[in-house]
């Protein structure tokens, strides 16, 4: 028997390293091409993916990641995480994967909707306008789960 | 695989309905294509998709992502949308008798 269909993702996005956005960018992004309705709500370091001057500078993290098979002690040489995005970047480009602020603004034209987390945009000092124009709104973690009504919610 | 008749003319198609071989494929196939998926009228702007999708494919050999056709079309994102509701690059590369894209942007 054929499995209902998912019809919208909401899709949380909360770590500001480049292996921490781009999931959640590429599964948003895949399901508008779906046809499924499908919301961003970045929250803690995620913000770093819609901010006007930190979205084109999302770096990989070099340290802290086994999977990297980098010793730690390695990460930490300056440039290595500049590095290790640059290439990182390459490959991605190959796959006609965009860099964050081409990519936010895809997603945002296929119809998503972009909100940023209130509690965080407070902690961190921040206002509308340090926010791409992408961004529908800065919205309190109730009305998050009010706009998600119905759907999935993804965390990452 | 099964048979189908397009514009006249029998062409291979897989279970969604894909053409099995893009070189089957005549722009007079387009509307009965489009109706399958909800696209009753191809308007010019339509069709300047589809033609540019079928020459992106005979020059690269693959099927050009939503980016690619944003970037090298010149028809934008919110258009693709609108154009080819709910999946343009589905869609779009039905109609314009390309197989189904893998990638995953």
């Amino acid at each position: 028997m054929a499995e209902e269909k998912i019809k919208k993702v909401s899709i949380v996005v909360s770590k500001g390293s480049l292996e921490g956005i781009y999931p959640g960018l590429i599964m948003a992004n895949g399901a508008r091409m779906e046809g499924m309705e499908a919301n961003l709500f970045f929250t803690f370091f995620g913000l770093e993916a819609v901010l006007k001057n930190k979205m084109d500078k999302i770096k990989v993290a070099t340290v802290g990641n086994p999977a990297m098979h980098l010793p730690s002690l390695l990460g930490i040489i300056p440039g290595m995480s500049a590095f290790a995005t640059s290439k990182m970047k390459k490959e991605m480009e190959k796959l006609d994967i965009p860099p964050v602020g081409e990519f936010i603004e895809m997603i945002h034209d296929a119809g998503a909707k972009l909100y940023a987390c209130k509690a965080t945009v407070e902690m961190f000092h921040l206002t509308k306008d340090d926010f791409c124009g992408q961004v529908e709104a800065i919205i309190p973690v109730g009305k998050f789960y009010e706009v998600s009504a119905g759907g999935q919610i993804i965390f990452t | 695989m099964a048979m189908k008749n397009l514009a006249g003319k029998t062409v291979e198609v897989n279970d969604e309905g894909f053409l099995a071989n893009p070189n089957d494929w005549t722009e007079d196939m387009a509307p009965e294509l489009a109706k399958e998926e909800g696209i009753n009228t191809l308007t010019e702007q339509h069709l300047k998709v589809i033609r540019f999708m079928r020459q992106d494919y005979k020059e690269k050999g693959q099927i050009p992502t939503i980016r690619r056709i944003k970037n090298a079309s010149g028809v934008g994102v919110q258009d693709l949308y609108a154009l080819f509701p709910e999946g343009p690059a589905k869609k779009a590369a039905k109609i314009a008798g390309l197989g189904k894209p893998v990638g995953c942007v």
